[in-house]
């Protein structure tokens, strides 16, 4: 790996942006409501909400897709963000885009209308198994599912339209994913394998049963009345994660390939960090150590130390445990300042955003950094004495930013963190 | 990079699939005739279940058995197999340092579950309502954690310790073969040093011969080696299987005294065009790519060959411009097992190479033949059912 100094990886540009969350399409839309301090959180009008304790999520219905399945919609979400990216970045020609794809995606799988459809075909209103829909693909009328519901598909659909080179790669690292398509294009272009890469994270999973799995893990919010007061990251009486949809794309490039065309700079990824968790398949190790280190990783990485973070942007989910361990986690590497320094998070507004959450965070980020303000956390009206932080309760903020933290945690104790900064001088 | 790419060593490998668990039983039944697989249970179609395990041996506690599904349990038993071989196993400072990326589908299915509720779909009033009543009351609350693709590496590191770090990859196998392109790069690069790269694949599953039959892929009625099946089609036979390597920089396998089992030298990975019939073309790139360094005589193809159609057929095209290079497809052995096959393969062709011999042909089609003499070095190739080609080289470790 090439190295500057004190172990430190090379800082990669990023010279496009792209973004869909519930809030809006696209960079002015979402960074003007985000500071503006709305909430992207609705009723769900996708399906019914009969005998559901969350009716509520941060759905993106403005993006039609018909008829709805996850899989459509997540890929939708990335063609929409990955056009925005790549379009500012102005590197290539339509369809040729110099450099590999990394996509943050949920796992695809047979949907329920999926499986109604083969049902429906076998005209019978009967009880059955799995062999009678075994046998109903006999007639040949369901092949296109097939491609479809592949787990590779949402990537290979996006490398054909933008024309990325060699093997796209569909990545989960649970909530953590899209940090995950980050630090992997990042690794790219510092192995000097491409010049630049372009980086996904999508989610398009607000159906039925993937929104009672996670209610069956006690890990969604059911203050459903008002929807936009339920997100509430580090207030007391936080109650859950809201689920929420969006994608966003990032195009990385090495900084002399970015300076040597001329491209207009955005901001820089200097480091990324990670470290696994073997405590629990859902909670954190109470020690923190893991957050700690992925945290203290990233910052190495940048060849920074903690006193050198000006903001963090959180993985602030809302859940009890999430925002508990992520304040010791803070706490232990950043002692005195853990009261100080701003942390805010999107999700209070946004909702989370799943395997596109450490993406889309990366790219609220730079927009942190660029316009130096801080986008605050809202719904925090009850602050919970235990963790006290400022979390740019409410309303936005100016400040001075230089490098800033993004944490992503996630099930399977995935933990990643990224370094953002300001071009170099 | 300023620096030359460091040497990767093969230094464990941990397999498991119909043939059984271990280098010792994998070897062996390599070298005897390919069984028939399993037709009844799945009837009409051919599934190569995985052969018993105890469980125990690698996940000794039951709580952790349970919170997975079988593809868990199958790879996080790989894992463990792998971790062993390696002389890693409970080494605390070192699995803290390990780096982890895990070939994973996912999304097992409670098929009774799914059949109860889409019968009654057919007769509710309400659908929409019916599904989420039905949903919230018969899904167990941990079937979540068991689907979801990550988890797998997850379990590893709970049952393992593996926490360097963990990347899950999807994209069936395709996500085997950059699995171990990015592990194999990442080390030669010197951003790793050592790598635990695999997957795992639950075959005996009515959900994913769902998926497979929707295109007419999932092999049925007739069982042949995978490239004699295309006179009927051709077609995959669904297997259970997990593998999983540790791939480990010279250097630092021998600082340790770790000895190497074979070394990786090249991975590459490729998506051809496959509408305009591109495999044999990207084959062919790939094979010049390693025509450099293929220093003798003694070189032969393990192909990960599915059965599958119009793919293994393009394999075979490309397979005849080498004419001179034995082959052997282990799918006729194993089945196919997407995302773990390509790591597998790579594990028999070490297995192979520590035997500086291949084993006998399985095929009666000419694309086998006979190999006199030893064999040095061992292209793997891994032509995905759908998208996606891949092929690594390794070699004898010297």
């Amino acid at each position: 790996m090439t190295s500057s100094q004190n172990g430190a990886g090379e800082p990669v540009a990023v010279t496009g942006i792209g973004v869909v969350t519930s809030l809006g399409v696209g960079i002015a839309d979402n960074w003007q409501k985000l500071t503006a301090g709305q909430s992207g959180i609705r009723r769900i009008s996708r399906f019914p909400t009969d005998a559901l304790r969350t009716t509520i999520a941060g759905t993106v219905d403005f993006v039609p897709v018909d008829p709805f399945s996850s899989a459509d919609l997540t890929e939708r979400l990335a063609e929409l963000v990955a056009e925005q990216a790549v379009s500012q970045a102005a590197i290539c020609a339509k369809g040729d885009f110099p450099g590999p794809l990394f996509v943050a995606v949920a796992p695809i799988e047979i949907e329920w209308h999926h499986r109604e459809v083969v049902r429906a075909d076998l005209h019978s209103n009967s009880d059955l198994t799995y062999d009678d829909l075994l046998r109903a693909t006999g007639s040949g009328r369901f092949r296109s599912l097939h491609e479809r519901l592949l787990m590779g598909s949402v990537a290979w659909h996006l490398a054909d339209r933008f024309g990325t080179k060699g093997s796209p790669v569909s990545l989960s690292t649970a909530c953590a994913s899209g940090a995950t398509a980050i630090q992997l294009g990042v690794e790219a272009i510092r192995r000097g394998e491409a010049d630049a890469a372009l980086c996904i994270g999508t989610d398009g999973s607000v159906n039925p049963e993937s929104l009672i799995r996670f209610s069956l893990l006690s890990a969604l919010s059911t203050a459903n009345d008002p929807p936009a007061a339920a997100a509430k990251p580090f207030s007391k009486n936080r109650d859950g994660f809201v689920m929420a949809e969006g994608a966003a794309a990032l195009v990385l490039e090495s900084l002399d390939h970015a300076k040597a065309r001329g491209a207009r700079i955005l901001g820089v990824i200097e480091g990324c960090g990670e470290m696994a968790d073997s405590f629990h398949r859902t909670r954190s190790s109470p020690d923190g150590k893991p957050i700690i280190g992925c945290m203290r990783n990233a910052i190495t990485d940048a060849g920074l130390t903690p006193d050198d973070i000006d903001y963090i942007n959180p993985h602030g989910t809302g859940t009890s445990e999430n925002d508990k361990m992520e304040h010791l986690g803070v706490a232990a590497l950043f002692g005195e300042r853990t009261k100080t320094i701003p942390i805010s998070s999107n999700k209070s507004m946004i909702g989370h955003t799943l395997s596109a959450a450490g993406a889309v965070e990366a790219v609220f980020t730079l927009l942190t950094l660029e316009h130096q303000r801080l986008p605050p956390t809202i719904n925090y009206k009850i602050p919970d004495p235990a963790i006290p932080l400022d979390v740019v309760p409410n309303v936005a903020r100016d400040a001075k930013v230089r490098h800033a933290l993004s944490n992503s945690f996630g099930f399977g104790g995935q933990n990643v963190s990224l370094v953002i900064g300001r071009e170099p001088m | 990079m300023a620096d030359a790419p460091r040497e990767t060593w093969i230094t464990g490998i941990g397999i498991v699939s119909c043939l059984g668990e271990g280098p010792a039983i994998h070897w062996q039944r390599l070298n005897e005739a390919p069984l028939q697989p399993e037709m009844r249970a799945f009837a009409p179609y051919v599934v190569h279940p995985l052969a018993p395990i105890e469980f125990d041996k690698q996940i000794p506690k039951k709580g952790d058995q349970r919170q997975m599904e079988a593809w868990q349990r199958i790879g996080t038993y790989a894992a463990g197999l792998a971790l062993d071989s390696a002389g890693a196993k409970g080494n605390a400072d070192l699995l803290a340092r390990m780096d982890m990326i895990v070939a994973a589908g996912g999304g097992e299915r409670d098929e009774a579950v799914d059949a109860a509720v889409l019968s009654g779909l057919s007769r509710a009033e309400r659908p929409g309502a019916f599904l989420n009543e039905r949903l919230m009351s018969d899904l167990r609350p941990t079937l979540f954690l068991a689907q979801l693709s990550n988890l797998l590496a997850g379990n590893i590191s709970i049952v393992h310790g593996v926490t360097g770090s963990s990347r899950t990859f999807m994209g069936e196998e395709s996500a085997g073969v950059d699995a171990v392109r990015i592990a194999h790069a990442r080390i030669a690069a010197g951003q790793s040093d050592i790598a635990l790269v695999g997957g795992a694949h639950n075959g005996e599953r009515r959900d994913l011969l769902l998926l497979y039959a929707f295109a007419g892929h999932a092999l049925k009625d007739t069982f042949a080696p995978v490239w004699e099946r295309s006179a009927h089609g051709g077609g995959l036979a669904l297997a259970s299987l997990g593998a999983f390597l540790v791939l480990e920089a010279r250097e630092h396998a021998q600082a340790r005294n770790a000895k190497p089992l074979a070394r990786l030298t090249a991975v590459l990975s490729g998506r051809s065009d496959r509408q305009a019939g591109g495999i044999t073309a990207v084959l062919a790139r790939m094979w010049q790519d390693l025509a450099g360094r293929l220093m003798s005589d003694r070189v032969a193809v393990i192909s990960g060959a599915s059965g599958a159609e119009p793919a293994t057929g393009a394999e075979r095209e490309w397979l005849a411009t080498i004419p001179d290079i034995p082959v052997r497809a282990t799918g006729t052995y194993l089945g196919h097992g997407f995302e773990p096959q390509f790591p597998m393969n790579i594990a028999l062709a070490t297995l192979a190479l520590g035997h500086e011999r291949l084993f006998p042909l399985g095929d009666s089609s000419g694309v086998e033949r006979e190999m006199r003499g030893s064999v040095d070095q061992i292209v793997v190739t891994g032509v995905g059912h759908w998208q996606g080609e891949g092929m690594a080289l390794v070699e004898r470790a010297r």
